[in-house]
């Protein structure tokens, strides 16, 4: 019978299935992190059980962590507390952890693939909604709630009832200074936020193909905003370069082993989805987006949208609009900004460093705009020093932070002051999602960066310096 | 961590007629500084519910006497968002054991389901006709029957089916959890795990 790549690879994970109820399903690698965990060990303290698995479990940092000084005590006495928890939990059952300093140490969705623990064809959990991320490697990977967390830690095993299947398309080629974010913002603007809820999501056509690791991870990252608790790529040769030689991806004859199913993970041709849509990529510009939630976004070139032309309630989209004191109606470019943010699980890795630099080249951070870059994780940091793009940031005025998940959602000292504007490279523009009062206008790197230098919203395109469009 | 066993509710409820409400929304992310799961309910909706000195938004619905039950009746996709189990942490501790929408986020639907909060989805005709009775009466009170599917607005009779799969329902009623059942069939789990490399 012939299987898209979602039942592929959902169906040889299912230990026992329920009659009118959901799937066991076998968790390969459960990604675990200090803010939804502890509560979950806790669970198992009371039950007096270990952790089934540890070597099938890794521990990192990053949702709570200063971006500064993690080489000194961690200032807030909370945030401290909960690093420690963590800690104490992973040693007491043998986890790896990968805390402040590691080398190791980044978002958790940054290190998953880049230290082999994202592969195709494995089920990947972690207490976290942008666990979506890992399927840009043509694994099933999806957020969990705390009670699964403790339901992975103990059994290994999760009950999920299995999702429908949504196949999006998005063939032709992308327009100048468009990326994968403004691909992903592009379709969760045509969805809606919860357009996809229920599904999970293979991205297909030839944008995808065509597209980095690291691009294909921002659009699957972003596959929990449109609704859907995952998207996947199929595997393909870029991905299996991508992976060979990590620290734990399969070596030699195990290697051979896993390349030969892996190279089984595709839809099969006359595959059945329950929902397919498919977007022309000549219609996607560079997106930015006015509202409060991520599907609230349009080419930046566009105005934004009155609320008798929007979907939804009319109450709900002015209560939005008046958070973000905007009117329907108003040009988008030119609209002051004030905070910057690069970084995030979204776009926090070295390719969004590279596309920030090449705007910022040669060029000085507004004075208006208070700019954070966080890499997404040591190694990014690394990258950022060993390719000179340090350099570039520091001759523009830009100084480079410590990683962690930083200001994409605020845990830590890195909160937008209230009513203050932020081009975020981040995933969410919830109301407070930044800080309290923060007012978010989410977009790509490159856009980004052109908000930094220039301290307003500004359509990349007109900072594309020529060697970069070559 | 087993739960209050769940069979019919009648209580009022605690209208929020907005769309979206994300789970950011629900609990802030300064919030989840805990190590234990206590005391949620003291920040849900925080910043809907209180100025940043700490005083009351007396518009809220929270801080509206009028307004109180174990029933929570959002807008449609509520819980979206984050998939901190904090969220429904929160809506329990405050004190509500059943939210109603028109259409729920996914994780925050199964988040509920794990803790015994049930989540009713119901059409957006009938939530909108629970609008309106709340709004007729803010006491009116709503019969939510989980043996029989079905939620009644006891002031006009009117009611309506909802879904829920046949072993969360079970569960529920008895106040067992997944890993109750989990732990139950280790031995399938391990004989699995032995054939699945890392």
């Amino acid at each position: 019978m012939s299987k898209t790549l979602f039942d592929k690879v959902w169906d040889s994970h299912v230990v026992k299935h329920i009659d009118n109820g959901p799937d066991v399903l076998f968790i390969d690698r459960h990604l675990v992190h200090e803010v939804t965990s502890p509560v979950a060990f806790l669970g198992l303290k009371n039950r007096g059980i270990k952790v089934l698995y540890p070597e099938r479990t890794f521990a990192t940092a990053d949702h709570n962590t200063p971006t500064r000084n993690q080489h000194l005590p961690v200032k807030d006495p909370l945030s401290a507390n909960q690093l420690r928890a963590l800690e104490e939990n992973a040693n007491a059952h043998n986890i790896p952890y990968w805390g402040l300093g590691h080398e190791k140490n980044g978002i958790v969705h940054v290190i998953g693939p880049e230290n082999g623990i994202t592969v195709p064809g494995a089920t990947i959990v972690c207490g976290d909604s942008h666990t979506s991320t890992h399927g840009a490697f043509g694994a099933i990977a999806f957020g969990i709630g705390t009670s699964e967390v403790e339901m992975v830690l103990s059994t290994q095993c999760i009950m999920q009832p299995k999702p429908k299947r949504l196949r999006i398309n998005v063939n032709g080629e992308l327009n100048k200074a468009v990326t994968p974010k403004d691909v992903a913002l592009f379709i969760i603007s045509k969805l809606s936020t919860s357009g996809a809820t229920g599904y999970f999501v293979e991205y297909a056509g030839e944008v995808f193909k065509n597209m980095s690791m690291e691009g294909r991870m921002t659009v699957c990252n972003l596959s929990i905003e449109m609704g859907a608790r995952g998207g996947m790529i199929a595997p393909d040769e870029k991905t299996f370069e991508y992976i060979k030689g990590r620290e734990y991806t399969p070596k030699g004859k195990d290697w051979d082993a896993a390349m030969e199913y892996w190279k089984t993970l595709y839809s099969d041709e006359d595959a059945v989805f329950d929902k397919e849509v498919t977007f022309d990529a000549n219609e996607i510009e560079p997106m930015i987006t006015f509202g409060t939630n991520p599907g609230m976004g349009i080419g930046i070139s566009k105005d934004i949208p009155l609320a008798e032309t929007i979907d939804g309630s009319p109450a709900t989209y002015k209560k939005s609009l008046e958070y973000m004191d905007y009117n329907e109606g108003e040009a988008m470019v030119g609209k002051p900004v004030d905070f910057v943010f690069l970084g995030s699980c979204t776009n926090g890795r070295i390719e969004d460093f590279r596309a920030f630099a090449s705007i910022i080249k040669g060029r000085k951070k507004a004075d208006n705009v208070t700019a954070w870059l966080v890499p997404g994780s040591h190694k990014v940091e690394e990258a950022i020093k060993n390719e000179g793009i340090l350099n570039v940031l520091t001759e523009a005025g830009f100084e480079l932070r410590e990683p962690g998940c930083s200001a994409c959602l605020a845990m830590n000292d890195d909160k937008i002051p209230a009513g203050k504007y932020a081009v975020s490279t981040s995933n969410r523009n919830f109301e407070g999602r930044q800080g309290p009062g923060a007012r978010t206008l989410l977009a790509s790197p490159l856009v980004a960066a052109a908000a930094a230098v220039t301290g307003k919203v500004t359509d990349p395109r007109e900072l594309m310096q020529e060697e970069v469009l070559a | 961590m087993a739960y209050d066993k769940f069979n019919i509710l009648t209580s009022s409820a605690v209208p929020l007629p907005i769309e979206n409400v994300d789970t950011d929304q629900i609990i802030p992310a300064r919030f989840l500084k805990a190590t234990e799961r206590k005391g949620f309910g003291d920040n849900l909706f925080r910043d809907w519910r209180y100025h940043p000195d700490g005083t009351p938004k007396e518009q809220f619905v929270l801080n509206n006497p009028i307004y109180s039950g174990k029933i929570l009746v959002g807008g449609k996709n509520f819980g979206s968002g984050s998939s901190r189990e904090h969220a429904a942490w929160a809506v329990y501790d405050y004190g509500f054991r059943c939210v109603v929408s028109s259409f729920f986020a996914d994780i925050f639907r199964n988040n509920c389901l794990n803790i015994g909060v049930l989540p009713v989805q119901v059409s957006p005709e009938f939530l909108d006709k629970i609008f309106k009775a709340i709004e007729a009466d803010p006491k009116a009170e709503f019969e939510v029957n989980l043996p029989e599917e079905k939620i009644t607005i006891l002031a006009t009779g009117e009611s309506e089916g909802f879904e829920i799969n046949g072993y969360k329902k079970d569960n529920m009623l008895n106040g067992f959890d997944d890993i109750d059942y989990l732990l139950n069939i280790q031995d399938d789990i391990e004989k699995y795990a032995e054939n699945t490399p890392l």
